[in-house]
C-alpha cells in the first residue's frame, strides 16, 4: 500500500514534469523541470531498493549532467522569440510516431502481463527485508563479472573528456 | 508489491514524451535534453526488472547508462559550442553546413 502510494506519487511528478520539459520556450525552465524528473525517478529507484542508483542517479545526472546542460544554456545565446516548436508538418509526424511506438508497446505490455505462463510472469521478488544490502552487491557484481566493461567506460569517459576539451575549446587559426 | 506493468507503462511514458521532444524542438540543447529524458526511461526499466529477478547486474547495466549519458552530454555539448562559435545559432534547422 505505502509501495504503491509512493510509486504514483513520484511517478505524476516524473511524467508531469518530462510534459512541461518538452513543452516549455525557455531552455532554462527546460533543464529546471528536466532536473525535477530527473529526481523523481530517484525516489522510484530508492523505491525499488536501489540504494546506490539513488545516490548515483542524484550526485552524476543532477549534480553533474544538469549543470553542464545549464553552464551551456547560459553560454549560448537562445532565440527565445522565435518559434520553438517545429512547424505544422513535423508535429503532426511526432505525433504519429509517439501515437504508433506508445499504442504497439502499451498492447505489447497489456498482453504480456495476461498471457497465462509466459510473458511478463516472473518470479515473486524478494520482501524488502530480506535483500542484501544493494552497495555491496552492486560492487560485487561490478568488479567480479562486469570488470572489463567497467575498465572500457572509464576509456570511454576519458576520450568523451578529450573530446569534449577539443571540441569547444576556441580555434587558432593555424601559422 | 506493484505489479512491474507499472514499472514498464511509466517507463513507455516518459519514453514517449522524450520522442516527441527530439522531434518537435528546434532548440539543440533541448533535444540533447530529450535524449537525456529517454536514457532515464530505460534506466527504470532494468531498475524494475533488476528488482523483480533479484538479480543486481540489471542496476550495473544502469549504471553502465548513466556513464553513457554523462560522455554523452559532455561531447554533445562540446559540439554545440564549437556550433555557435561558427554560426551563432543553436536552432537545429541552422545546422545545414554540409547540405548542398
Amino acid at each position: 500500500m505505502l509501495d504503491s502510494v509512493i510509486f504514483y506519487f513520484f511517478a505524476g511528478i516524473a511524467v508531469i514534469s518530462a510534459a512541461l520539459m518538452v513543452t516549455r520556450r525557455n531552455a532554462i525552465h527546460s533543464a529546471v523541470f528536466l532536473i525535477t524528473t530527473l529526481l523523481a525517478t530517484a525516489g522510484i529507484f530508492l523505491q525499488l531498493r536501489a540504494e546506490f542508483l539513488f545516490i548515483a542517479q542524484i550526485i552524476l545526472y543532477v549534480g553533474g549532467i544538469m549543470v553542464l546542460f545549464i553552464f551551456v544554456i547560459m553560454l549560448v545565446r537562445l532565440d527565445v522569440p522565435l518559434p520553438q516548436i517545429r512547424s505544422g508538418l513535423q508535429k503532426w509526424i511526432a505525433l504519429f510516431v509517439a501515437l504508433t511506438v506508445g499504442v504497439e508497446a502499451g498492447v505489447v505490455i497489456f498482453l504480456a502481463r495476461k498471457a497465462p505462463g509466459q510473458g511478463l510472469l516472473i518470479p515473486n521478488p524478494a520482501p524488502a527485508d530480506k535483500l542484501p544490502p544493494n552497495t555491496e552487491e552492486l560492487a560485487n557484481s561490478l568488479f567480479r563479472s562486469y570488470l572489463l566493461p567497467f575498465e572500457i567506460a572509464s576509456v570511454l569517459l576519458l576520450v568523451a573528456m578529450v573530446g569534449a576539451v577539443v571540441m569547444a575549446k576556441k580555434r587558432t587559426e593555424a601559422p | 508489491m506493484m505489479p512491474i506493468g507499472h514499472y514498464l507503462f511509466l517507463s513507455l511514458a516518459l519514453f514517449l514524451i522524450g520522442v516527441i521532444g527530439v522531434i518537435t524542438r528546434r532548440n539543440v540543447i533541448i533535444v540533447l535534453m530529450s535524449i537525456e529524458l529517454i536514457l532515464n526511461a530505460v534506466n527504470i526499466n532494468l531498475v524494475a526488472f533488476s528488482r523483480y529477478f533479484g538479480d543486481v547486474a540489471g542496476q550495473v547495466f544502469a549504471l553502465f547508462i548513466i556513464a553513457d549519458a554523462a560522455a554523452e552530454a559532455a561531447v554533445g555539448l562540446g559540439i554545440i559550442i564549437a556550433f555557435f562559435h561558427n554560426r551563432e545559432t543553436v536552432l537545429a534547422d541552422e545546422m545545414d553546413l554540409l547540405k548542398w
